[in-house]
């Protein structure tokens, strides 16, 4: 693969010292392309949630190597100084429930995070109004998000994921609360928006619906990653 | 960039003006506490100034006719106004009490004057100032009285034939003016059947009803059916001389208690007032910190609703000073609504307070700094909820 969205390298995490220490990522190997949507599986208790808390640069591992597109952001130690700088303009997020910001509209929802980087308001608010119209909820722009259904929601949550161009989205159990219908909806956008922005998106999932969705799937046990092809059915 | 404080306000405004209500009636009630404090004060500054004296002179060792009883003879006036530096001096009487109007009681401060002289109304707002020697009176306004009006003090039936604005006791209680004998009859005079009894007392006294002194007797019943004591003299000085060089001299010679118009303001308000003005003070303190409370709990309540929103604002990059700012501006939007909505009230209800409610604009400015800073003070518990958000709480686990 010539381009990198994300690629960790013997990644490491230890909560605790001593005899209480414990290790939930032990040896954790990923890499995504840029337009690849993988899925990320896991039993409770496997490294999931911490794994995805260093994905997204909310935690620290304790050892490993992380690069999100070409720059190596983690060796031993963050390289950028500013997490939230990173969170803000290089990873987007995508919930279980949307948690959009109920008392901005949905444009702002989007909007927020070029603003937040930096971008003017006019700027970022044209860049909001492309993506909703891309995931068509351009008609609901000015509408607050609880006057959205749950799948609107869900759609302007991935737009706001891809607010700043970032190279890598994780979505945290995004099809959870649907049906198959609609989760299949939202995995066929998330695949549409990977490709049309060339983003890697990691899908941590529990969801059997959607699961035979992707074409390459990380299982994660005892804090360890192993790569498997999935059957990847067309949307 | 979006004004998340704003944004946040205008989504849930009802609560939020709501809640800006209550907190301005609070402030409200601080701020009339601050305006009745301010109008004794002014009140005790307006005694002083209606009166249009530069010394007051009382009995000697007390604090003089508004703090403490004195009683001096009526004709030391002439003497005074032999001292050198006094232009005039007038005798007054005070005397605080109620007369009743429409079946209702009026507490009223009776002021026995000597027209023309120091002591009299300064101004009338209707009618014509006192020109007989008795039974007409000049009411302030508070008193509710009319012009033409009959008023019934003691034993007699007075005429309300002037009024006047703003002249009250320290203790606020609008005066009642008449000419000084009435006052001195009203103050020092006691009812037919205690004039009886004293009567008959003196006849069966054989030190005073002795048979061998015609006339005794007769003299000393007249000398108790008559006054001639009043409270103080009030004096007015000449041109350029200085009131406490002219005090001294009536301390001096006269064995008398002289208080220039800085002494007596003294007496008024840092001892007459001051309990008064210490109750208020305790009751400003109270009221504050129940304000602050008060905010604090609202906006720490408003954060802990928002925790999800703030640890998904904290993931997605919004700086923590962005988070505390709409935090601090949510709490100083609530302090400036309420402070308008208190400081209406206080001005609207300010009337229908009994007595004289001052609300001053530089205390109206002192509460609108010392409220922000509460409601700033109030935030720091929600910031400090807020900050300790860990933005992977919006991830799940």
């Amino acid at each position: 693969m010539s381009e990198t969205g994300i690629r960790i390298e013997g990644l490491k995490k230890r909560y605790g010292h001593g005899e209480a220490a414990v290790d939930a990522l032990k040896d954790v190997n990923m890499i995504v392309a840029p337009g690849e949507v993988v899925g990320l599986i896991g039993p409770s208790g496997s490294g999931k949630s911490t794994l995805l808390k260093c994905l997204g640069a909310v935690i620290e591992p304790t050892a490993g190597r992380m690069w999100l597109g070409d720059e190596l952001i983690f060796d031993d130690g963050w390289k950028t100084s500013d997490l939230r700088a990173l969170r803000r303009d290089r990873i987007g997020f995508v919930f279980q429930a949307p948690y959009l910001i109920p008392f901005l509209d949905v444009t702002d929802n989007v909007a927020l995070l070029p603003m937040l980087a930096g971008q003017p308001n006019a700027l970022a608010r044209r860049r909001a109004a492309e993506l909703l119209a891309a995931l068509d909820v351009g008609h609901r722009a000015a509408a607050r998000p609880s006057a959205l259904s749950g799948g609107e929601q869900q759609r302007v949550a991935i737009a706001r994921a891809l607010a700043n161009q970032p190279p890598v989205i994780l979505a945290d159990e995004p099809t959870a609360p649907l049906d198959s219908e609609r989760a299949l909806g939202v995995m066929r956008i998330l695949n549409d928006m990977a490709r049309q922005y060339r983003t890697a998106i990691i899908v941590v999932t529990h969801d059997e619906k959607i699961i035979p969705t992707f074409r390459r799937i990380y299982h994660i046990r005892d804090g360890q990653t192993f790569e498997e092809a999935g059957e990847g059915r067309a949307l | 960039m979006i004004n998340l404080a704003g944004r946040d306000i205008l989504h849930a405004w009802g609560r939020f003006v709501l809640t800006g209500i209550g907190l301005g009636l609070l402030i409200g009630v601080t701020l009339s506490m601050a305006g009745i404090y301010r109008g004794m004060v002014d009140d005790a500054q307006a005694l002083l100034g209606n009166s249009g004296a530069d010394l007051w002179v009382v009995q000697k060792d007390t604090l003089g006719p508004y703090a403490e009883s004195s009683s001096i003879r009526d004709d030391l006036y002439r003497s005074l106004l032999g001292m050198p530096g006094v232009a005039r001096a007038a005798n007054v009487a005070y005397l605080t009490m109620q007369v009743t109007r429409g079946g209702a009681d009026v507490r009223v401060m009776l002021v026995g004057f000597e027209p023309g002289q120091p002591g009299e109304p300064g101004y009338l707002v209707a009618g014509r100032p006192v020109t007989r020697n008795h039974y007409e009176v000049v009411a302030d306004v508070k008193t509710g009285f009319r012009l033409g009006e009959r008023v019934r003090v003691r034993r007699h039936d007075y005429t309300v034939v002037g009024l006047t604005r703003r002249m009250v006791s320290a203790g606020g209680d609008p005066m009642l003016f008449v000419p000084l004998k009435d006052a001195q009859e009203v103050q020092f005079l006691k009812d037919n059947d205690a004039l009886i009894n004293e009567r008959a007392r003196s006849a069966a006294n054989p030190q005073l009803n002795r048979p061998g002194v015609p006339g005794l007797l007769e003299a000393i019943q007249a000398s108790q059916a008559s006054s001639h004591n009043v409270n103080a003299v009030l004096v007015q000085v000449k041109a350029g001389v200085d009131p406490e060089q002219a005090a001294a001299g009536i301390r001096r010679w006269k064995h008398l208690e002289a208080y220039t118009r800085v002494q007596m303001a003294d007496i008024l308000v840092a001892r007459l007032i001051a309990t008064s003005a210490r109750q208020i003070a305790m009751f400003l303190v109270i009221l504050s910190v129940v304000s602050a409370a008060i905010v604090a709990f609202i906006i720490y309540t408003m954060t802990l609703g928002k925790i999800r929103e703030i640890a998904v604002l904290k993931l997605i990059g919004t700086r923590n000073r962005s988070i505390a700012g709409m935090i601090l501006q949510q709490a100083l939007g609530l302090g400036l609504i309420g402070f308008v909505v208190g400081k209406t009230v206080a001005t609207l209800w300010a009337p229908f307070f009994p007595k004289y409610v001052l609300l001053e604009p530089g205390d109206a400015l002192r509460g609108f700094v010392i409220v922000m800073l509460i409601c700033a003070l109030a935030s720091t518990l929600a910031i400090r909820a807020a900050l300790r958000v860990d933005p992977a709480s919006a991830i799940g686990a």
